[in-house]
């Protein structure tokens, strides 16, 4: 009984998984954004934006994700020269700037939101750009940035001292998880069809953040298990009304307990 | 003889602690130079200095004679300047044979579109740099290693594939901290015709070591440090000799220690 309902669950499960590997890919070299949400927000605006001006999805989807890499660059820089929780900190600043920022810029509606997007955002666009994201993500592992960008997470000083460029590395990192999140954002303004600026806001970025954990962080794949737990696990719990929330929770404290290191385990390589 | 490294008048401060001071020293192309002195010395210091790891307070660095203080790092080793870590350092998550690739890093970096078609699959500088690794493992008598995960390693075999990690990177010189620390006497052996091997293909190695036979046999040239200071230099048949050395290394001329 495949309803529009589970279609529109099947659909933001797809932006939250994207949301998921967009902020896996930076936290690979070691940077944990909590401001993951304003990146989604600016690929929301601008996107829906341009499907306002009659520019087609695609093209509108990828200025989207665009900007919002573009707005990783100016909000990684300064992240460049400090470590671990300092870069949560600056993060969650830089999403709550671009919140308050939407919620006081009259062309996108301000406090009003942005509403009459058009539904364009199909179910198998946002299944191929996770997929998409994801041969990012594996390609890149077995490449010479992803070797980068794991050992910067593990050990700056022996990744610099070996020839890697700090800057260069985390720099695109960060921006390539922008990129990814503004895609989503774009996926999220054309099925929610409105926007306004508290959508985005830290509690965003923070369940975009209990994906990757909750999942595992150490695996691509944890954001998959982890956006699928924090989607469906509340709509299926729907039986059980005004307690889903508190099982939900509940849930959460023993997944915290029993595997501290998330769901899925690092994958360990073959031994010969 | 012509001068790869220049240590030019090279200071360092911690606060008030002067742990290197006004040092000079030049590392000729082609030797095994070796950095001997007691622990607090200096010997690590300069050796950060000279990868780039640590600034100097003050003085000049020169590499091929070319200027390079206050260079990052990862410019440095571009130069041909590649070191090891006296704590072992190993990127967990990666395989041995990866760790040995993160040397090759700077050599493969192609620039944007060559970067774009490397990871469309035109994977020609990344097939190079596996290539590259697997002869550095092998190199180092580490063949059979490449598939494990660093943790898997005995340290003596971490350690050498530090060192085949540094020479991934095709470096002019090889910086040695302390390479031989908790060998036994066959592995020191297997280590000192590393090293010469090393210098056989044409790579000058500066060696921070306390182990003084394996120092003796292999070192060209020797720099004793003491408290910050160069209190001697030369062949090692001169530095066993030196009775500056001997004091301040050995206390009160214990010389047979030295030259067994």
């Amino acid at each position: 009984m495949w309803s529009s309902y589970w279609d529109s669950v099947a659909v933001f499960l797809g932006i939250n998984v994207l949301m998921g590997i967009s902020l896996y890919v930076p936290m690979t070299a070691g940077l944990i954004s909590l401001g993951q949400g304003a990146f989604m927000a600016i690929g929301a605006y601008v996107s829906a934006l341009l499907t306002k001006s009659n520019v087609p999805f695609l093209p509108a989807l990828l200025a989207g994700g665009a900007v919002a890499a573009a707005a990783g660059l100016v909000a990684g820089a300064p992240a460049l020269r400090i470590r671990g929780i300092y870069v949560m900190i600056l993060t969650l600043g830089f999403g709550e700037i671009v919140r308050v920022f939407f919620l006081n810029f009259e062309p996108t509606g301000g406090a009003s939101g942005m509403g009459g997007i058009r539904p364009l955002t199909e179910l198998w666009q946002v299944a191929l750009a996770c997929l998409i994201a994801y041969a990012v993500v594996w390609r890149m592992r077995h490449l010479r940035l992803g070797r980068a960008m794991i050992a910067i997470h593990e050990d700056d000083l022996v990744a610099e001292a070996m020839g890697i460029n700090l800057t260069r590395t985390k720099l695109v990192s960060f921006s390539l998880g922008a990129l990814m999140a503004g895609v989503a954002g774009g996926f999220y303004a054309h099925q929610a069809l409105f926007i306004d600026a508290n959508q985005f806001d830290f509690s965003r970025s923070a369940i975009t953040f209990l994906y990757v954990v909750l999942g595992g962080a150490a695996n691509p794949f944890g954001s998959i298990v982890g956006a699928a737990i924090v989607t469906l696990l509340p709509e299926l719990l729907r039986v059980v009304q005004d307690w889903r929330m508190t099982i939900f929770g509940t849930m959460l404290v023993l997944v915290a307990v029993w595997r501290p290191d998330g769901l899925l385990p690092a994958p360990r390589l073959r031994k010969s | 003889m012509t001068t790869l490294l220049r240590i030019d008048h090279v200071s360092r401060r911690f606060g008030g602690y002067i742990a290197l001071n006004d040092a000079s020293c030049e590392i000729v192309e082609g030797h095994v130079h070796a950095l001997i002195g007691p622990n607090g010395a200096g010997k690590t210091t300069l050796f950060n200095i000279v990868s780039g790891v640590l600034r100097p307070t003050s003085g000049k660095l020169s590499f091929q004679g070319v200027d390079y203080t206050g260079c990052r790092p990862d410019k440095i080793l571009t130069m041909g300047i590649a070191r090891n870590f006296q704590q072992v350092r190993l990127v967990r998550g990666l395989s041995v044979l990866e760790n040995v690739m993160i040397g090759a890093h700077a050599r493969i970096d192609r620039g944007l579109i060559g970067n774009t078609a490397e990871f469309l699959g035109f994977a020609v500088a990344e097939r190079a740099a596996r290539e590259k690794a697997r002869m550095m493992l092998e190199f180092v008598d580490m063949a059979g290693s490449g598939e494990m995960q660093p943790d898997d390693l005995t340290l003596v075999d971490q350690r050498r594939l530090e060192i085949a990690r540094a020479l991934a990177s095709d470096p002019r010189l090889l910086l040695l901290d302390e390479p031989a620390a908790g060998m036994n006497p066959t592995e020191l052996n297997e280590l000192g015709a590393l090293i010469s091997r090393i210098q056989a293909n044409g790579l000058t190695v500066l060696l921070v070591e306390h182990h003084m036979r394996l120092v003796m046999s292999i070192s060209d040239r020797i720099t004793v440090l003491s408290a910050g200071n160069i209190i001697a230099a030369g062949p090692p048949k001169v530095i066993q000799r030196d009775p500056a050395v001997i004091a301040a290394y050995l206390g009160n001329g214990d010389e047979p220690a030295l030259s067994s």
